[in-house]
């Protein structure tokens, strides 16, 4: 008959607007700023850069081996390697970065500089509410140096994986310095 | 692109009745054009005698920097192609590199990616539809339940990669990494509550009497046109054609999932509305299939270098049936780091050409629900 359809539609519309009125479910906006949504393990943003112990700069774990800067789809990452070479966690002296400035601006969020990177040095952030009423826009190793806590806060399960690991080869590094002769005092 | 004059003079048009044709610019900041896409419209009266597209306006020189980057560095900015579909681009991409460097996929990444690719046609088709409704005037309700789904996807695909739109989640060899915990789950539900919204989203207005009458017999596509245009996808689809490149190539693992194709019968935007209503539920059948089948086992095939592949010198075009058609990649090889050609065949582009075709000699206000039957995003259409 016609007007069936048009019937059926309203029907259709009716029992979802009341819907919404009985089953919290059907209520699906999330009312930002004041209520957020959980978030995710694996949310990636823009990326910073892991350091460990108290010192921001002088934990850092980057050894300026630019491979990130080299992958970048957009290459908005600019480093200068240091002169001075400063000991990592094995205790091996390392490069480190005078300069390493990503242009927030420029980054697309995709994560292959983390994805490469093979110090676990650079990982993504979530932070999201980025705006800001200036165009300093490009951040300086100083503003992109975050705790190793903070990485575990915010990834958890990629962190303690990460943790794991290098404590292993920490654990092995000292096995190997152990056994190894030592020269005999003269 | 600058679009040559129309032909105001063209004889037997405008003159024989006295009065002028009227040139309308539709776009490019015009709501119905989905995009930054603009018609060059000649209207006798109301009716339409000449129709040029006007694209370029999105162009980001997408290839020539898929030339200068690594081949890694591409697989982000191929999801910036149909933003809606990151998942299918990265596909059609990493596709045609396993292609060029005889690269093997693991099997559970293969059904990792037609889960993905069914989850991105899914939300793609209910999109499509809800704004093909909008256009037809149900302002609103159809876009808002669409989006609702949409929504529930695209959680399930932040949770997986990380990004809710732009995923950059396959690489070639595989896919980036492997399922959260839950995820599963998550997905098996998601797909189970989506056939009743599909039920639901029909009863809504796919028997309406007005939005038939409106749709019915509008923006014909005859089968020939459609076969000698080039267009693929829903839209030919549609117009009776059976070829899904799920079914003639039978990339992947998708030889081992029972589905049909539906196809349409006259070519016009209701059939294409239809085919696409129909396709999800296609999806639904396989996604419910791979759901169960998915087997256990590594995602990344460990001898794939992602840095630096120096691919043999040599060509490739790699493709896949992507929501709006078929998305294919053409690469060529010189042995660097990087392609010396990097080509892409957008089936939003192709499908755009039978534009003016399907809307010569229809009223104005069908060019807009016309074009929105096509399916186009414009960032695939200027790249």
């Amino acid at each position: 008959m016609l007007g069936c359809g048009i019937l059926r539609g309203l029907i259709e519309t009716g029992r979802n607007f009341c819907g919404s009125y009985y089953d919290p479910a059907r209520l699906t906006t999330v009312q930002y700023p004041e209520e957020k949504l959980a978030p995710q393990e694996n949310a990636r943003t823009i990326p910073f850069l892991v350091y460990d112990g108290n010192d921001p700069l002088a934990g850092l774990r980057c050894t300026a081996c630019t491979i990130c800067e080299l992958e970048c789809p957009a290459h908005c990452i600019k480093i200068v390697k240091d002169t001075a070479k400063k000991p990592d966690y094995l205790g091996k002296m390392q490069f480190q970065p005078k300069v390493f400035d990503i242009d927030i601006a420029v980054c697309m969020s995709c994560g292959i500089c983390a994805e490469v990177c093979p110090f676990d040095s650079i990982k993504m952030d979530r932070v999201f509410e980025l705006a800001c009423d200036h165009r300093a826009l490009v951040f300086h190793r100083t503003d992109l140096a975050k705790s190793n806590e903070y990485f575990r806060q915010i990834h958890p399960l990629e962190a303690a994986v990460v943790d794991a690991s290098r404590a292993e080869e920490r654990r092995k590094a000292q096995a190997r310095k152990a056994s190894s002769p030592v020269p005999a005092a003269p | 692109m600058i679009a040559p004059p129309p032909q105001l003079s063209a004889p037997g048009i405008g003159d024989s009745v006295g009065h002028d044709l009227l040139e309308v610019s539709l776009g490019p900041h015009h709501p119905s054009t989905h995009g930054v896409f603009r018609m060059d419209v000649v209207l006798d009266g109301e009716t339409v005698v000449k129709l040029t597209p006007v694209f370029g306006y999105l162009h980001r020189n997408h290839e020539k920097i898929a030339e200068k980057n690594s081949y890694l560095a591409s697989i982000p900015y191929t999801d910036r192609l149909d933003y809606m579909c990151s998942m299918t681009n990265n596909w059609a991409y990493v596709l045609s590199v396993e292609k060029l460097a005889g690269l093997a996929v693991p099997e559970r990444a293969e059904y990792l990616r037609v889960i993905v690719a069914e989850l991105t046609r899914l939300f793609n088709h209910a999109c499509l539809a809800g704004f093909l409704l909008q256009d037809m005037g149900a302002l609103g309700t159809p876009m808002m339940y669409a989006f609702r789904e949409r929504e529930k996807i695209l959680d399930l695909f932040e949770s997986l990669s990380g990004s809710r739109m732009m995923c950059n989640y396959m690489r070639f060899g595989g896919c980036r990494c492997d399922l959260p915990a839950g995820w599963l789950e998550q997905a098996a539900k998601v797909a189970a509550d989506f056939a009743p919204f599909l039920d639901q989203f029909e009863a809504l207005l796919s028997e309406n009497e007005i939005l038939r009458a409106r749709c019915e017999g509008v923006g014909v596509l005859p089968r020939d046109l459609a076969v000698n245009a080039g267009v693929t996808g829903p839209g030919l689809r549609a117009s009776g054609v059976n070829y899904d490149i799920r079914k003639v190539d039978q990339y992947g693992v998708y030889s081992r999932f029972k589905f049909r194709v539906p196809l349409g019968g006259r070519g016009d935007v209701f059939d294409r509305y239809m085919v696409r209503i129909l396709e999800m539920r296609e999806s639904l059948r396989i996604l419910d299939q791979a759901l169960r089948d998915l087997p256990a086992g590594a995602i990344l095939n460990p001898r794939v270098k992602l840095r630096n592949l120096r691919p043999k010198a040599g060509e490739a075009y790699g493709r896949i049936e992507a929501p709006k058609g078929e998305l294919g990649f053409y690469l060529i090889s010189d042995g660097g780091p990087a392609p010396y050609r990097y080509r892409v065949r957008p089936p939003s582009l192709v499908n755009l050409t039978v534009l003016e075709d399907m809307c010569l000699g229809h009223a104005i206000a069908d060019v807009v629900i016309i074009l929105g039957s096509i399916d186009i995003v414009l960032g695939e259409v200027d790249r």
